[in-house]
């Protein structure tokens, strides 16, 4: 994907925010540098920076505003480290290396330095870890812990001074414990490209600040809630229901039940000491019982009903451009599950919301079918059943509130929960997550399929997709054509990835789409492109590519999820977030895939089951449109 | 207007586009060995040698150099460059296209501080004239394959501006922010490609280098502190204004030019730079000794220091860009402690703490303001401690 990436290098980002690197010199002469640090050397690639240097020998040099995920920033000091022969001491994290040099960090000057520069930090901020979110998870806590911080050196902060902005339904901002590093406002602007957060002010007023100083609710906020799971401290944080949801688990009268998505569960284990990558799916339905949840769902279900409601609209939809031939047609069509990527596309391209496939997202379909098929399966009185949504994102509390979300009559989905705050309900009840037994899912949605759990990483969507097509369309089993049905060059962390598939045959129209077409003769040869973007800085890139009629324009079908590595990387999953821990993360959910008996969602039976027994009319029908399919708003990027 | 301790005043007698002529006769490399000899350092405060970041921009590859004027003079007490602008703006025209020529840059910007937005009409008008003459424009001086022009950017009122890598934020129309360094302009500048920032006053020292040769300059001030300098010398003094004088003249030397001695102390190099007490004034002007950028401050003997220190305080609290800790959490502080010493509650130790702070910020700040910014409070805590405390009582 080189090409896009090169060919779209308008990024808004301060140029004092992305990196500055001398780039490495490949293999030559002088391409790779001896530096000695602390006595010991180490051979490095030109450009590779201090602090870099350090870790490959294991020397600690303590970091807060550097981040692996984001460009060089260079503003807290706090790796400030002494070089022979230099007057002043080097940021480690911002200073690339291009000669040999002597590099020492902990001197005296260094050391005194950093406990300064935490001295003032901690004078600046409103400690009060006793009641804050970020309490045993926070970089300011333990570096004043690493630094045997045992008075405040110069005064500290007695009495907030900024108003909370509790505002959003998504991302509470207390800038009382903002020690800014910028991290958020590089993650805004450089990974998401949205930009609603900045700097402003100067001096000692310089405040991270949205446009206008308006509440977040008011702004271009997308809700990824990237930026909190990048916050070193507890500045920013999700807007927290643990409190409700266990008001409705204490009340008799409700029927409280927690539908739980793929990407949690390949993170949580993370919250109860364990390594990133160590899938806890059934130990958490045995949890979540213990805790007082009435029914367990697996939100897999409504990932594979989506993939079923989205899929025919995409056949549709080039039967349209292919037969039909009349009206417009809009493709290439795009996903539609993941929020962020949703209020992106409303506020920055609102005039190609045509795009977007009407599906609801997973979260959103199992809402409603809780409160309609579910209600009426089990004689309950839908105002009595409390859905709660575990969601690895904080975008979902927001489309749970969208006011279109009531098609039962009701509150699809009551609460969106998200990864460490079902950790923290877990915790005080006791609950010690890695020793629970295994338990299934409930009926009647039962256990799911490989292709809805793999909805969590990064080009999942795509490939479920791509899974169900292949053998509704063409026929023949998917194994025929990727191993295992692996269809491996959709994964992958690449920001941007594009594939092409020829449909060599096509088979007779299966029994559920026979309302809808005749005969798959129009595909015939077709070459489907299709392309999976992850990042909502990626989609930009994707859709300008479009408008500009580059090579995007010609796919048929687009994955878009807001964050970066796709929902194992949301705003509500696991802090701290890096490559590696997401790595990790894809790794479980995939292998979780591969454990699954039934890994197609169009063989999923209880999806099945749901078109025999309510939604008659088959995929795209009357009533799957009234229940499992939205609309979208423009909103545009201008704020009054 | 200049006042001049050599007569006659230098920059008065550098005969028109003489020096523009001399250079472009020259091979580059000859031109820049030319200004390396002369050993002229930036006279904009830093004091980096002239020739040597010439050298290194016009080493780097890329498909557009620029040549940058810091023209943003936001150092309090400062004012010389005003002065070289409004009557020498042809001397710092013609050393940036000789800067141009030098590195092969085609493009020059004057980035001009926004209360100076006055001088713009003239200054464009100097530009227009130059480019009528073909002293700017295509082939530059009827030299064939030459193109080099100047426009002129309007500061954005910010003193963090003028340090160099903000500048170019600035230019590129972000906050302005230092950058990271390494890389430095000369190598990613402006639009990331190769830049060099000067100062105007180091500008028109190239013409007259090239006009009267880099042994002239150097055959004045010191062995590391060559040729002259412009000052602004302000404060208590009878004759406040601008002045040149050969770089290493000691402060007596210039305070008796001035009238001003009988001063108490004198605040050499503006707000950042360092506070000499009187005991002190055998000390030379120079990057060895006590550097400047050109500001003189003179200080009575009736002038409060703590006054003065919290003045300079106050100014840098507000003038912080607010990127790093140190500087925009730490000048705060020096000022907390000031008013605690007005108010005759700051101990002893307290002040100590302070003044390793101050230390702190030197040395770990990001950028030259929050490295230089303690500088006048620790050197009036040193030379004037009996002043501060005790007081309030
Ligand atoms: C806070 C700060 C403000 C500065 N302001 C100016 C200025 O107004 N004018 C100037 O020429 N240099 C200023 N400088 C120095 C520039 O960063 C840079 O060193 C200079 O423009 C280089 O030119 P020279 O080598 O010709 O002196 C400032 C530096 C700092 C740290
Ligand atoms: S942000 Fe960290 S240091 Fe601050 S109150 Fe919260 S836990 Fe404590
Ligand atoms: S939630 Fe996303 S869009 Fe909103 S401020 Fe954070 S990073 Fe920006
Ligand atoms: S809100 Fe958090 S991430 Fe943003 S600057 Fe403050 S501490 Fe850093
Ligand atoms: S030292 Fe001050 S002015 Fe310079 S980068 Fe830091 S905060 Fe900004
Ligand atoms: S971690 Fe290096 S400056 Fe912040």
């Amino acid at each position: 994907m080189s090409d896009i990436n090169q060919l779209d290098d308008k990024t808004r980002a301060p140029v004092s925010q992305r990196p500055h690197r001398i780039e490495a010199g490949g293999e030559g002469i002088g391409a790779n540098i001896t530096v000695t640090i602390d006595g010991q050397d180490v051979k490095v690639p030109m450009g590779t920076t201090i602090l870099e240097a350090a870790e490959k020998i294991g020397i600690r040099i303590p970091t807060l505003c550097h981040h692996k995920d984001l460009c060089v920033a260079g503003v807290c000091r706090i790796c400030s480290v002494q070089v022979d022969g230099m007057r002043t001491l080097q940021a480690a994290c911002a200073y690339p290396i291009s000669q040999p040099m002597k590099i020492h960090t902990h001197t005296k000057k260094v050391r005194q330095a950093r406990r300064h520069i935490l001295d003032l930090m901690l004078s600046n901020h409103y400690g009060e870890c006793y009641t804050c979110g970020r309490n045993g998870n926070c970089e300011l806590q333990s570096l004043a812990q690493e630094y045997g911080v045992d008075f405040f050196r110069f005064g500290k902060m007695e009495e907030p001074i900024f108003e909370i902005d509790r505002s959003s339904h998504s991302v509470i901002r207390d800038m009382n414990k903002c020690i800014m590093c910028r991290r958020c406002v590089r993650t805004c602007i450089d990974l998401q490209e949205v930009g609603c957060l900045e700097a402003i002010g100067r001096g000692d007023e310089t405040e991270i600040g949205t446009f206008m100083d308006k509440p977040l609710a008011d702004v271009i906020c997308i809700n990824c809630g990237q930026c909190i799971n990048r916050c070193p401290t507890g500045a920013l944080r999700a807007n927290d229901p643990t409190d409700d949801v266990w008001r409705a688990i204490d009340d008799p009268k409700k029927h409280v039940v927690i539908q739980t998505a793929p990407a949690p569960r390949a993170a949580i284990g993370e919250c109860f000491g364990l390594e990133p990558g160590v899938p806890m799916t059934f130990e958490m339905n045995t949890a979540l019982r213990m805790a007082g949840f009435d029914k367990v769902f697996d939100t897999n279900f409504t990932a594979d009903l989506t993939i079923i409601e989205e899929g025919t609209e995409l056949l549709l939809r080039l039967k349209q451009a292919l037969v039909d031939k009349k009206g417009p047609v809009f493709l290439p069509q795009f996903t539609s599950c993941s929020p962020g990527w949703i209020k992106y596309i409303e506020h920055f391209y609102p005039d190609m919301l045509d795009n977007l496939s009407s599906a609801k997202s997973p979260q959103q379909m199992f809402g409603a079918v809780i409160k309609t098929y579910y209600a009426q399966l089990h004689n309950i009185d839908p105002k009595d059943i409390v859905t709660v949504a575990l969601m690895p994102c904080s975008a979902k509390k927001f489309e749970c509130n969208r006011p279109e979300m009531m098609d039962s009559g009701f509150k699809d989905v009551d609460y969106g929960l998200t990864t460490r705050e079902l950790a923290k309900m877990l915790k005080e009840a006791g609950i010690d997550l890695p020793r629970m037994a295994k338990s299934d899912f409930d009926d009647p949605f039962g256990t799911a399929t490989g292709s809805g759990v793999i909805f969590g990483a990064t080009g999942g969507v795509m490939e479920a997709a791509l899974r169900t097509v292949i053998e509704l369309v063409v026929g023949i089993k998917v194994e025929n054509l990727f191993d295992h049905a692996n269809i491996m060059p959709v994964r992958g962390f690449e920001g941007i990835k594009y594939v092409e598939l020829t449909i060599p045959d096509v088979g007779p129209v299966p029994d559920i789409l026979k309302g809808l077409f005749d005969s798959w003769d129009f595909l015939k040869g077709v070459t489907v492109k299709v392309a999976v973007v992850h990042g909502t800085g990626n989609a930009k890139k994707v859709l300008d590519n479009i408008k500009a009629g580059g090579k995007f324009a010609e796919c048929h079908f687009i994955e878009f999820m807001a964050c970066p590595g796709g929902c194992l990387g949301g705003g509500g999953q696991p802090i701290p977030t890096t490559p590696e821990i997401r790595a990790a993360r894809a790794k479980a959910i995939y292998a979780e895939d591969e454990a699954y008996e039934i890994r197609k969602s169009h063989e999923n039976p209880a999806v099945l089951e749901l078109y025999t027994k309510f939604l008659t009319e088959g995929p795209c029908g009357h009533k799957s449109h009234k229940l499992l399919h939205t609309h979208y708003t423009p909103r545009g990027k201008y704020i009054a | 207007m200049i006042s001049s301790h050599t007569e006659p005043l230098t920059f008065s007698t550098i005969a028109p586009n003489a020096g523009l002529k001399a250079a472009l006769s020259m091979k580059r490399s000859d031109l820049i060995a030319e200004i390396t000899n002369s050993q002229l350092k930036g006279r904009g405060g830093a004091g980096f040698p002239t020739g040597v970041k010439w050298n290194l921009a016009a080493a780097a590859q890329a498909d557009r150099k620029f040549v940058v004027c810091n023209a943003d003079e936001g150092e309090p007490g400062t004012f010389k460059d005003r002065v070289i602008l409004t009557e020498h703006a042809d001397l710092v025209f013609e050393g940036m296209t000789i800067g141009g020529y030098a590195i092969g840059a085609k493009e020059g910007i004057v980035y001009l501080r926004a209360e100076y937005t006055y001088l713009r009409k003239h200054l464009e008008q100097v530009l227009a004239d130059r480019r009528a003459k073909g002293l700017l424009g295509k082939n530059v001086c009827g030299h064939d394959g030459f193109d080099f022009d100047i426009h002129i950017h309007m500061g954005a009122g910010a003193y963090i501006c003028g340090e160099e890598t903000a500048l170019i934020e600035s230019l590129e129309g972000h906050r302005g922010e230092p950058r990271n360094r390494p890389p430095f302009p000369v190598d990613t500048g402006f639009l990331g490609r190769p830049t060099i920032v000067n100062n105007v006053e180091t500008f028109a020292w190239v013409t007259a280098i090239l006009v009267k040769g880099s042994q002239w300059f150097k055959s004045h001030g010191t062995a590391r502190s060559t040729g002259f300098k412009i000052f602004s010398v302000s404060g208590d003094c009878d004759k406040p204004g601008i002045y040149e004088f050969p770089m290493g003249i000691t402060v007596s030397t210039l305070l008796e030019a001035v009238g001003g001695l009988g001063a108490k102390a004198v605040q050499i190099g503006g707000a950042s730079g360092h506070c000499v007490p009187a005991a002190e004034f055998e000390r030379t002007i120079a990057y060895e000794d006590v550097a400047t950028g050109g500001s003189i401050m003179v200080f009575g003997p009736d002038r409060d220091m703590l006054r003065v220190a919290h003045n300079f305080l106050e100014f840098f609290v507000e003038e912080s860009c607010g990127q790093c800790t140190p500087c925009r959490d730490g000048n705060p502080k020096i000022l907390e402690c000031i008013e605690m010493l007005d108010h005759g509650v700051c101990s002893s130790k307290y002040l100590q703490e302070i003044c390793e702070l101050g230390e702190t910020m030197q040395v770990s700040s990001k950028c030259g303001l929050g490295q230089s910014s303690p500088n006048a409070f620790l050197s009036i805590v040193k030379h004037f401690r009996n002043e501060l405390m005790g007081r309030g009582l």
